[in-house]
């Protein structure tokens, strides 16, 4: 298996792109990573999306976006996990790199969520969710992480004011990110008075609708040498199932997926937790930051919320999550998520991420998550 | 010179709050009230429509104008629910209020903006002397489909205005007209309730065109946000207004005499047309009064108006605004009110 580098990033502002289609968002960043790269032309591309068929009315965008992009007739595959479906496009460019059948591949993410109104948004992301065992019983993601919230708090003693201190970090960081959604920061206080989604989630707990796309070039890292570009390995992939139905599981405030997957990716790389320097999370609701940073071994079961309130996980703490400002305060278009986590972890590796740069970050890793789980694709970086 | 002879007003007596809606649809009224600056609405008795209310409004602005009805040479009626799909309301109105059958009538719709299409025009033959006066009303029974956010809001009322050019309430300084092709809200034949865009009619839709308006006319005109004693905009709900005050450079104060919507409700064609009408009710001669309507689709109209020494003599002879909104109010449980609006189907 050959060595694989990120040799280009490309994202653009996020947020109700309402001037823009979806062709239009996906060559505009597409282009920014191919200019980062250094190249114009690439063996293959995938593309990440959950459902642009129910968002905008349109499937088989892998063809679609390769020509508009002028890179038609290289092969162009749209893969779909969930809300994971950027971090599994990376994967498979990743394996295609590393295999020997490519050597410049266009990994891409994107979701055009605002042109439907709030209640086909909030249908199509219930897709996600198990139809028969959840949807069919009018259960939708804010319901389900609800549940484990309520759980996590019943078990390990989370308190609502640790969730909040989630959004409360992620929007200080976010604050410094340009191109998030909401880049400004709010207070625990906002959060505990914010509108009422699905006790104890408030609004102000829970990931935008938003419209967005993500680009990453990747090639083999000799090539990557012989090109003079800033060598990000990746050192690290892992990828698992769990049941998606959250009342199958044995218990609902565990992440066997994300568990799983993470411990894959250590193996790969030959890490271990407290060897992660930077790291992007899958903060769809606070508590499921809560519950990865557990899975991922991060800290001890049960004990996220504490290490929250204790600033462990703050841009000048031990270990920083989600210095993009995460899914809360950058916005969530859910298949381009899993690629600007790692464009995030790239910059932060390359120390180009400006007023949120995490000093000496050397090893970096993203958590991108399907549903309430169901699906983890983790992986881990090293800058060369 | 042309402009505003006489002015009227009428809002029906029934009310709804806006947590007597939420328990209905376990929504949480306190969000509602703090998001839209909303705290009930008006509510039309079962036998009120369009044209009643229309009916209402002009007869006070007769009473304020003094003038024969039958000297009335076009009559426009502005909203998005006339009781008749085919059938004018204006032909009932001006019968009621004898102006036929030497009279110009339409029924104008443009959303929320009808009711100063009515205005634009009637002004414009006064002005081109085609007629001696001319009535615009704006009036609405504002549909709102149960359990959407614009139940809390959509309201009725009307506003009448006579304009001429002998006896003047208020000079017309300048009118202007701002309007793209919106799509932000919207009702297709034979549908009982709109559709809406969501967050989509905020920016894009109510504050391009309210601003674009704004700032066009006040380019026309030279004239800048602290040159006005008061300003209308358009009253979705309680925030728009104030936040596009804020985007041009408005003062609270100036907005304040006409921002009636947290008692209101949206009256649709009604909305920034009764705002006026309460303006005038406190604005003393020499006053300078901007108001911009907003209608989806989208567009705004403007107009300037400079109040008269006349003001003092007319204002009252007919109900005054507040007076209609705070006075003598019924509140309806939900019940009531789904019967009034008509939300119940019973068996043919």
């Amino acid at each position: 298996m050959r060595e694989v580098a990120v040799i280009g990033t490309g994202m653009t502002k996020w947020g109700e792109l309402w001037e823009k289609s979806l062709r239009t968002i996906f060559v505009e960043t597409a282009l920014l990573a191919l200019k980062d790269a250094g190249v114009d032309k690439i063996d293959s591309m995938y593309v990440g999306s959950m459902s642009s068929g129910l968002f905008v009315g349109q499937e088989h965008i892998a063809s679609l976006l390769a020509d508009y992009l002028g890179q038609t007739p290289v092969p162009s595959a749209r893969v779909e996990t969930a809300c994971a479906s950027g971090g599994l496009a990376f994967k498979l460019g990743f394996m295609e790199v590393a295999s020997g059948m490519s050597d410049v591949v266009l990994v891409s993410g994107i979701e055009k969520m605002t042109d439907v109104n709030g209640h086909e948004a909030t249908f199509a992301l219930g897709t996600a969710a198990d139809q028969e065992y959840e949807g069919y019983h009018g259960i939708t993601f804010p319901g389900l992480y609800a549940l484990i919230a309520m759980a996590h708090m019943e078990k390990y003693g989370t308190t609502r004011e640790q969730l909040a201190m989630v959004a409360v970090k992620n929007h200080k960081n976010g604050a410094k990110n340009p191109l998030a959604q909401f880049p400004f920061e709010i207070t625990v206080d906002m959060v505990l008075n914010s509108v009422m989604v699905a006790d104890p989630l408030r609004i102000l707990d829970c990931s935008p609708i938003t419209d967005g796309a993500a680009a990453v070039m990747l090639c083999p890292v000799e090539m990557a040498r012989k090109m003079g570009k800033p060598v990000v390995k990746v050192v690290g992939m892992g990828h698992a199932t769990d049941t998606i139905a959250l009342s199958s599981r044995k218990d609902i405030t565990w992440l066997e997926a994300t568990y799983q997957a993470g411990k894959r990716a250590y193996e790969m790389a030959g890490k271990k937790p407290e060897d992660i320097d930077v790291i992007e999370v899958h903060d769809c609701f606070t508590i499921a930051e809560i519950c990865v940073m557990e899975a991922l071994g991060i800290v001890e079961k049960g004990k996220g919320g504490k290490a929250v309130e204790e600033g462990l996980t703050a841009l000048e703490g031990k270990i920083p999550v989600n210095a993009s400002g995460g899914l809360k305060s950058k916005g969530h278009p859910v298949g381009a998520t899993g690629v600007a986590q790692i464009i995030e972890i790239t910059k932060q590796l390359r120390g180009e991420s400006g007023e949120r740069q995490v000093e000496n970050a050397k090893v970096g890793m993203t958590q991108n998550m399907g549903g309430s789980g169901g699906s983890a694709v983790v992986h881990i970086f090293e800058k060369e | 010179m042309q402009g505003i002879v006489g002015y009227g007003a009428y809002i029906p007596r029934n009310r709804i709050k806006v947590e007597e809606i939420a328990k209905v649809w376990g929504a949480d009224a306190p969000s509602y009230k703090r998001g839209l600056m909303l705290e009930e609405k008006s509510v039309p008795s079962p036998d009120q429509d369009t044209i009643t209310m229309s009916v209402e409004a002009s007869k006070n602005a007769l009473k304020r104008a003094k003038i024969d009805p039958a000297e009335i040479g076009a009559v426009y009626v502005g909203s998005e629910s006339h009781p008749y799909a085919v059938k004018p309301s204006g032909t009932v109105l001006a019968e009621a209020l004898g102006a036929t059958p030497e009279a110009h009538t339409a029924d104008l719709e443009f959303a929320c903006k009808a009711g100063t299409e009515g205005m634009y025009v009637a002004l414009s033959l006064v002005k081109a002397e085609e007629v001696k006066y001319g009535l615009a009303v704006g009036a609405d029974t504002s549909q709102g489909a149960p359990g959407d956010a614009l139940e809390y809001s959509a309201a009725a009322g009307a506003a009448a205005f006579i304009f001429g050019k002998e006896n003047i309430v208020a000079k017309s300084i300048k009118t202007y007209a701002f309007m793209t092709d919106t799509p932000d809200f919207w009702r297709r034949e034979y549908q009982y309730y709109p559709q809406h865009g969501g967050r989509f009619t905020g920016d894009p839709a109510y504050f391009r065109h309210i601003t674009g308006a704004a700032n066009g006319i006040m380019d026309k005109a030279g004239m800048k946000p602290a040159d006005f004693d008061y300003v209308i905009f358009h009253q979705p709900n309680g925030k728009f207004p104030l936040r596009a005050g804020k985007m041009l450079g408005f003062q609270r104060e100036q907005i304040e005499p006409g921002w009636l919507v947290n008692l209101l409700g949206n009256t649709y064609s009604g909305s920034s047309p009764l705002g006026l009408t309460s303006t005038l009710d406190i604005s003393k001669p020499g006053d300078i009064i901007l108001l911009v309507s907003y209608g989806s689709g989208a567009g705004s109209d403007a107009f300037i108006f400079e109040v008269t020494d006349r003001i003092d003599e007319v204002r009252e002879l007919a109900p005054k605004t507040r007076d209609l909104l705070v006075k003598n109010r019924n509140y309806l449980e939900y019940g009531e009110y789904a019967k009034f609006r008509h939300k119940i189907r019973k068996a043919e």
